[in-house]
């Protein structure tokens, strides 16, 4: 099966005033399969926003390539660009900085299709109601403005906007951190009801694993602009091999969990600096398992079982310091 | 142990210039040395009204209007402005969400802290840097005497967070009200400030109100719990009866709706976990329902919870929740 998303040693860099380069994201590679979600996580700085704007061509990649159903999308410029966007859309973080204060809400939902000139005219407002119905608002909301909707709901209209033509490809960037917990739930049971329903494909980032392990199907870890693991959802929740997804893991807060911060895994330290990145392993500063080796060489990608991948020296060899994880290796 | 502070009753209410509409409705909380109290809910529940109401720092037209809050036998409603000005800071101080907003752009580092020890407790000078200097190294930020010298923008969130605390401990205040202190900061991050945050509670026996919407959070952190609904304290008691013997549908809804994290064996049976939902939404000020204020989004409420405030009802040891159905939770969720 030929993957619907296939993205190869992707690099976005950002030059400075001062001539410097800022490595936001430095050779990523993943396909993602029609229907599936690929959720990418990692912390604020490790490049998972930039590598969704690059896959929206919101920024331009300085290498690799993009290559969405066969479509060049990494080189296409203006109207062949254009004529690709209907198949490509974007959920953002903020829904309210995401929409146009001016534009009511039917009218901000049917944008895309006049933009883009899909279907006949007087179709469309019959497929507005018809999103609008799809994501739980009333037809009637249609007439409101954007500050006249909660936050949620907010979020819901940008959800009907991506969806209004029917793309291939959801590209979206943490779009329930902004939220409550309780609306948290409802947008996530939305995006999953949708995907079934329409058969769509997400790339979704996130900083929050336990959301990535609920609603993707495959999952990559990424920190200071690389993949350092990436495999199906259950393969990775089940048996995380590198130390940085132990150390998210074991940040992660449950209201079930009992066990003080005192006796779990933690990391010190705070990602260091994109602009220089560390020459060898660049979670080696941070990492409780580091050796001369890991701050001297670059970790080389390794296999394992069901397409496994982790970018560490002793991947495999460390016993995870998580008991779920290690009472599972064993 | 004798409580630190004690919120009883409180009724806050905003003036909109054509009515008073009612923020918090009768809130009652405790806060003892040493432990921590953890305040939930959505936004819109009162939570942060709770905690400003407490500093004396409510915005403009919301005004107390009932109840009492003692800090150490003192009643801060009836303290004075220049008294306040006093206590915050002092005997009590706040850590907010946000660090790059709370914190002053053009002051170093060494300046935002030594002004606190200045102003209440008129140390001066090398002293007052000699205080800073250990503040930093308090909240354990690397090379502290390079540090001093910062501006905020120079620091990374996690950092600018920790010289937030480190502000807010400068005078070893009796209380502590963080207000979603990690929320914008990363989750490695966040881990570190709870690990920081216990064990400088564990040294100076300060009590804290941990204002948070994450359960996670309340599970790591605190050792009693009050969970708000538009402007009511439905449910409170020690963290585990909340939290494994949760007793008002609302709580139970919270519960529901937190995706939980299931590593090794448990992943395999992840994917079929469905995530609970509370239909609707905190309902906005002014149009609070009459009766039991949670019921329009409450799958258990019938015609008496549509009409009839709910009794606060106990629900086991030091628990207790404002509903009318606590003997069918096993109903939700």
């Amino acid at each position: 099966m030929t993957p619907l998303l296939d993205v190869q040693d992707l690099k976005v860099h950002f030059p400075l005033a001062n001539g410097s380069t800022v490595h936001a994201v430095d050779g990523v590679s993943f396909q993602v399969n029609e229907g599936d979600s690929f959720g990418i996580v990692g912390e604020s700085g490790s490049g998972k926003s930039t590598t969704a704007q690059a896959l929206m061509r919101l920024v331009d990649p300085v290498a690799g390539s993009i290559t969405l159903d066969k479509h060049d999308l990494g080189r296409l410029e203006g109207e062949a660009l254009r004529s690709l966007r209907h198949m490509l859309q974007m959920v953002f973080q903020d829904p309210y900085s995401s929409l146009n204060p001016w534009l009511r809400a039917g009218q901000a939902v049917r944008e895309p299709l006049d933009l883009m000139g899909l279907g006949p005219a007087r179709g469309r407002d019959k497929r507005v109601d018809e999103m609008f119905r799809a994501v739980g608002l009333h037809p009637d909301a249609k007439r409101l403005f954007p500050h006249q909707f909660s936050g949620g709901q907010r979020q819901r209209l940008c959800i009907a906007r991506a969806m209004v033509t029917e793309p291939r490809l959801i590209v979206c960037d943490e779009p329930v951190s902004a939220l409550d917990v309780a609306i948290q739930a409802q947008i996530l049971n939305l995006l999953k009801k949708l995907q079934a329903e329409k058969h769509l494909t997400y790339v979704f980032i996130s900083h929050d694993l336990a959301v990535v392990q609920h609603l993707c199907t495959h999952v990559a870890v990424m920190y200071l602009g690389e993949f350092v693991e990436t495999a199906p959802t259950q393969e990775l929740f089940a048996n995380a091999k590198h130390p940085y997804t132990w150390s998210l893991m074991a940040a992660a807060l449950s209201p079930d969990d009992t066990t003080p911060s005192t006796e779990r895994f933690t990391v010190t330290g705070e990602p260091p600096s994109p602009i220089n990145p560390p020459k060898g392993c660049r979670f080696a500063g941070r990492c409780p398992f580091a050796t001369d080796t890991c701050r001297a060489e670059k970790p080389p990608v390794k296999t394992f079982a069901e397409g496994h991948k982790v970018a560490c020296h002793y991947a495999g060899e460390l016993t995870p310091p998580l008991p779920e994880l290690a009472a599972h290796a064993a | 142990m004798d409580p630190v502070l004690e919120i009883t009753d409180l009724k806050v209410g905003v003036d909109t210039g054509r009515q008073v509409q009612s923020v918090l409705d009768g809130v009652s909380l405790k806060l003892t040395p040493g432990k921590t109290l953890g305040v939930v809910g959505e936004s819109g529940c009162g939570k942060s009204m709770t905690a400003l109401s407490t500093m004396g720092l409510l915005p403009d037209r919301f005004a107390v209007s009932g109840g009492s809050i003692n800090l150490m036998g003192e009643d801060l409603l009836a303290a004075k402005p220049a008294r306040m000005r006093e206590l915050r800071g002092n005997a009590i101080s706040m850590i907010f969400q946000e660090p790059m907003t709370a914190l002053n752009p053009v002051l170093t580092v060494e300046r935002q802290i030594a002004e606190v020890v200045e102003l209440h407790q008129g140390k001066t000078g090398a002293e007052a840097r000699e205080i800073a200097l250990e503040m930093l190294r308090a909240v354990q930020i690397p090379s502290p005497e390079d540090r001093l010298a910062a501006y905020p923008h120079e620091l990374s969130g996690g950092m600018r967070q920790r010289v937030m605390i480190a502000i807010a401990l400068a005078c070893r205040p009796k209380v502590i009200i963080a207000d979603e202190p990690t929320t914008a900061l990363d989750v490695t991050v966040q881990a570190q400030i709870f690990r920081l945050l216990r064990e400088l509670q564990e040294q100076t026996e300060t009590a804290i109100m941990l204002i948070t919407h994450d359960l996670g959070a309340v599970a790591e952190m605190a050792d009693e719990v009050a969970v708000l609904y538009a402007g009511k304290c439905v449910e409170s008691g020690p963290v585990r009866e909340i939290l494994s013997n949760p007793s008002h549908p609302y709580t139970r809804g919270l519960m529901a709706c937190t995706p939980r994290l299931r590593l090794g064996a448990a992943a395999a049976s992840a994917a079929e976990e469905g995530l609970g939902e509370i239909p609707g939404m905190v309902p906005p000020l002014g149009r609070f329902p009459k009766a039991c204020r949670f019921a329009p989004r409450c799958a258990l409420a019938d015609a008496r919870c549509h009409a009839e405030a709910p009794p606060l009802v106990p629900a086991g040891p030091d628990h207790s929740a404002l509903c009318w159905h606590t003997d069918k939770m096993e109903q939700v969720a």
